[in-house]
């Protein structure tokens, strides 16, 4: 099933170039997504696009066949509580002056979802690992991969079908990373990911499925497996090429 | 073998807490040494105390020598005249290393002057233009007469990162400490950094010490490697030697969380 579909967008700040050019682009339900590009790529208005948080200057976005339209709010309603964000910098993303119940219980206080929120912020933290404890702290009380595990805690506590990540792991140490690439592997199982990145191997890991942007274009996508093995365009070769990869010294 | 940093139980405290603990290290003409460590390790404050710019309210004990030079102890007037002639740093943001308000071109000829005035020379101004138009080059950055009048700003990072080098090389230095040079740079450009960061430490003959949290480069750029973890070192080696066999848990751990991205992208191999 599609979740979301991106059909012929371009998007362009004011009257400056697009920084997006025709971009057609199919999330699917079950199947995680890799976005990857460099600096410049567009792969942040891409999310930003995903997100609604600004609209298409040209071609279409929907979600579950009908239009996203900011301006209407019950179906944003249901579209938040359907697609949920984690960002890359866990120190910013997380208020320091509210408690770790709070910041984790914002989706569903603002999407007004009636539940039992103490139980449902407690699953939440449960679920990335988190005990519960940590509901009444604060969040300079806990490291760089514990608060992007909060992060994600925040994200999935509304139960959404789809969950963008944009450049989790890049702010956190690679011992770090792999636990969070773990917990990440589990929701998955439950929540389809769209994972933006420059890092390739970080997508591999999580995706069956890749975008590979370059300059506002799509140049390659695809099955991971395909794009990993027989990178088709020159970007996407020189981009597996210059990965740094552990020599191996066996 | 002429050393030219020689670190020797190196303890660096802050308010009564110590972050780096009984650390020894050495790099050689030629040689390249990589600091390996995740964040908080006391791996940037091991090399700030090598070319004595601590943070104040920071002690360090122990020894530090710079081309046979004591740091520890020595006068701010003392350590300075070592800075740029023995060793010169990149840091890992060319920005916070570039003046905004000032022409590439220009930041390049300061240090060119600043050189040679220390080599109690002069040179004309057509010589200096020659010079730095001749160390635009060398670190490849293209139409060297355009960027040279051009702000930071007005360049890409790699470009940026480029002319940071190119600033390191005009102090000759014999010693050239990269703290996390390729950090803040994509992939592609990361790639050609680095190859031009060995090209010139091989063409130079120069020491290098490495430091970056990241395992393959590290991998790829030195010849020896230390693990620092919570200031202390916990493993060091040829590189083929410590990344090849671990012995100590945390560069196990290391090492098999980088494999595993690796092996994520093996197939492209």
């Amino acid at each position: 099933m599609s979740l979301i579909d991106l059909t012929a967008v371009s998007f362009a700040y004011g009257r400056g170039r697009p920084v997006l050019d025709g971009i057609d682009l199919r999330i699917e339900a079950g199947h995680n997504l890799g976005i990857v590009g460099e600096s410049g790529s567009g792969k942040t208005t891409i999310l930003r696009l995903l997100l609604g948080l600004v609209r298409p200057s040209s071609g279409d976005i929907s979600f579950r066949g009908a239009p996203i339209d900011p301006g209407d709010r019950s179906f944003m309603r249901v579209f938040r509580r359907a697609v949920q964000a984690v960002f890359q910098d866990p120190y910013s993303s997380l208020d320091p002056r509210q408690k770790i119940v709070d910041i984790v219980a914002e989706p569903l206080r603002s999407l007004k979802i009636a539940t039992d929120v103490d139980a449902a912020v407690a699953e939440a933290l449960s679920a990335v690992d988190l005990p519960r404890e940590a509901a009444g702290r604060y969040p300079h009380e806990f490291s760089g991969g514990q608060r992007q595990r909060i992060a994600i805690a925040r994200a999935i506590v509304s139960q959404p079908e789809l969950v963008l990540a944009d450049e989790v792991v890049s702010a956190l140490d690679l011992t770090t990373r792999i636990r969070i690439v773990e917990l990440l592997n589990v929701l998955s199982a439950n929540t389809t990911l769209v994972l933006v990145s420059h890092d390739i191997g970080f997508v591999a890991l999580l995706c069956q499925d890749l975008v590979i942007l370059e300059k506002g274009h799509i140049v390659e996508q695809g099955p991971a497996r395909d794009i990993l093995s027989a990178p088709k365009h020159p970007y996407t070769q020189r981009l597996l090429e210059s990965t740094p990869r552990l020599p191996d010294f066996a | 073998m002429d050393e030219l940093l020689t670190i020797e139980n190196l303890s660096i405290r802050h308010a009564g807490r110590s972050l780096v603990s009984g650390v020894s290290l050495s790099v050689a003409a030629g040689e390249r040494v990589g600091l390996i460590g995740e964040s908080g390790s006391g791996k940037s404050l091991t090399a700030l105390a090598a070319i004595g710019l601590l943070p104040d309210g920071m002690t360090a004990s122990g020894s530090v020598g710079l081309a046979g030079r004591q740091v520890i102890g020595a006068t701010d007037r003392e350590v300075v005249g070592l800075r740029g002639a023995v060793a010169a740093t990149i840091f890992q943001e060319p920005l916070t290393a570039l003046d905004p308000l000032m022409r590439i071109g220009g930041q390049i000829a300061e240090v060119v002057r600043r050189r040679v005035r220390r080599d109690g020379r002069s040179l004309s101004r057509t010589e200096v233009l020659a010079e730095v138009m001749g160390l635009m080059a060398r670190v490849a950055l293209p139409d060297p007469a355009r960027l040279a009048r051009a702000y930071p700003h007005e360049m890409s990072g790699g470009q940026r990162q480029r002319a940071a080098i190119a600033m390191a090389l005009a102090c000759r230095p014999r010693l050239l400490i990269a703290d996390e040079p390729t950090t803040a740079l994509d992939v592609t450009t990361q790639a050609e950094v680095l190859k031009l960061l060995e090209m010139l430490v091989r063409e130079e003959n120069m020491g290098l010490l490495f430091i970056s949290h990241d395992l393959p480069v590290v991998g790829t750029a030195v010849d020896r490697v230390l693990v620092l973890r919570a200031g202390e070192l916990v493993e060091e080696g040829p590189v083929a030697e410590v990344f090849g066999q671990p012995r100590h848990p945390y560069t196990v751990g290391l090492v098999e969380a980088a494999r595993a991205f690796d092996q994520a992208i093996g197939a492209a191999l």
